[in-house]
């Protein structure tokens, strides 16, 4: 164990992993708005509505999420859409997460008994007034913990975009290692910075979860 | 005001309403009574486009409710969303089972209407809320949420959810049969006081003691058609067919006292 090398490796490996929370923060937001939007249209009554946010889900699924980042890092650019690696890595992450929290989202929203739609529908709010201010805040307490765990995740899955050289925090201790070969030094330490990051989280959702209202 | 004609309703191959003519006047209380699978809640339902008619119109002050029979070959046309959803708030709902929103207060569970539907600036909703609260004698309870009520306190804020809506008519599906015996009397009191005010209401209802009191017209359902229907007074002592005489006997009209729980005032 080469003490020194630790030292060295901390405030670097530090300052990367502000990129990573910049790049777990924009990206968990994302999702999240993005998957609430996704899994309320798949309770769409239009058919067509419902299968395309179906059909995405499946694609989404059934693929990797490497692959899904190059798709929109090296890909996308061919039609016009090129984005620089930061923003490529944001937006793939945040699509990829948006589809499994739009499935929580749905599966949540519609077990609420069917009389709170009725009773929501009665005093005159259309489907989508119902679905957002009767329905989606009382599935909010089913929803938060599986939503916690997507973004704990995404925030361990922003290392996949040293693959497209964004430099984050496991991109930061590759190139540690490549200057110091030292990487049981190295690769124990980013892993520890991704535990704490990782923590934090965790515990920022156990206190949203004690401050929902009860009812 | 409220008029249906040749209304049916069938649910895949079993058809519960089988054609059925009613008017509804101004400031009525029509009370629609009968066995269960009789037809009346289904009825209820289509009023408020809760249901989608099979065959024949429901019409609000001359206007279709939820769209009419009028594409090619007699197809259903329904009317927009924005529309029906307009109707609707015409059409006010109570629902047996109360279907308060448990995430709100009773205060807010009564503005949301307002504030989200007719677009309501929030305080002044909040004020319309107040106002329909007090009208069922729960002022004192509007901060609370619908757990810490009791099921007649619960309905009452039902009621109250929907007179928020200023509503032109309101329907009530069996508004008393999910309550506790002794709670039966505070809802049917304020259903009291609103037909005495002269709201319009349709009340698919047990409690016939409510139904010779305060209906202006009772209407007796049996397989999916109306059976009879005529005033109080006359249908109770005097029901012309056999059917009614025997969901009659069911009640002991004779005994008209122990019909319900509810004491008019």
């Amino acid at each position: 164990m080469d003490w020194t090398i630790i030292w060295l490796a901390i405030p670097k490996l530090a300052s990367a992993s502000i990129v990573t929370i910049e790049i777990a923060l924009l990206a968990g937001t994302a999702e999240i708005a993005l998957g609430i939007l996704l899994g309320l249209l798949s309770l769409s009554q239009s058919r067509a509505v419902r299968s395309t946010v179906l059909a995405y889900v499946d694609v989404i699924r059934g693929t990797p999420l490497l692959v899904q980042i190059f798709f929109i890092y090296f890909v996308l650019p061919g039609f016009g859409l090129g984005l620089p690696e930061f923003w490529a890595g944001v937006t793939a992450l945040a699509l990829n997460g948006a589809a499994f929290i739009s499935e929580t989202v749905r599966g949540a929203v519609g077990s609420i008994e069917k009389g709170q739609m009725e009773a929501a529908r009665s005093i005159g709010m259309r489907r989508s007034q119902a679905l957002f201010w009767i329905l989606l805040p009382q599935a909010l307490r089913q929803i938060i913990p599986p939503v916690t765990n997507e973004v704990i995740n995404l925030t361990k899955n922003t290392s996949l975009l040293s693959a497209i050289s964004v430099f984050e925090l496991t991109r930061a201790a590759q190139s540690l290692v490549s200057i110091y070969f030292a990487p049981l030094e190295i690769y124990a330490l980013l892993a520890l910075y991704y535990y704490a990051i990782t923590k934090v989280l965790t515990a920022l959702s156990h206190a949203l979860e004690t401050r929902l209202p009860k009812w | 005001m409220l008029k249906v004609e040749g209304l049916r309703k069938s649910f895949g191959t079993t058809e519960v309403l089988k054609g059925v003519d009613l008017e509804i006047p101004r400031s009525a209380t029509v009370v629609l009574i009968g066995a269960s699978g009789s037809g009346k809640t289904t009825l209820l339902r289509c009023l408020n486009y809760l249901e989608t008619p099979s065959a024949g119109a429901i019409w609000l002050d001359g206007e279709t409710v939820g769209g009419s029979f009028s594409g090619p070959g007699g197809a259903w046309v329904a009317v927009s969303e924005q529309a029906v959803a307009r109707q609707r708030t015409r059409i006010g709902f109570v629902f047996q089972r109360f279907n308060l929103f448990p995430h709100l207060t009773a205060l807010d569970n009564v503005a949301i209407g307002p504030h989200r539907v007719l677009k309501r600036p929030k305080a002044e909703a909040r004020e319309i809320a107040a106002e329909a609260l007090r009208s069922v004698h729960l002022a004192d309870h509007s901060h609370k949420h619908p757990s810490e009520l009791s099921g007649g306190q619960q309905q009452r804020v039902a009621i109250a959810r929907s007179l928020a809506m200023q509503p032109k008519v309101i329907l009530f599906d069996e508004p008393t049969s999910a309550l506790d015996p002794e709670l039966v009397h505070e809802v049917l009191d304020v259903m009291l006081e609103l037909a005495a005010d002269g709201m319009t209401m349709v009340v698919v209802t047990h409690e016939m003691r409510f139904a010779a009191d305060v209906g202006t017209e009772v209407v007796f359902m049996s397989g999916g058609r109306v059976c009879e229907k005529g005033p109080p007074s006359i249908l109770f002592n005097n029901p012309q067919q056999p059917e009614t005489r025997q969901f009659l006997r069911f009640f002991q009209m004779g005994d008209a006292n122990n019909a319900g729980s509810h004491h008019v005032r």
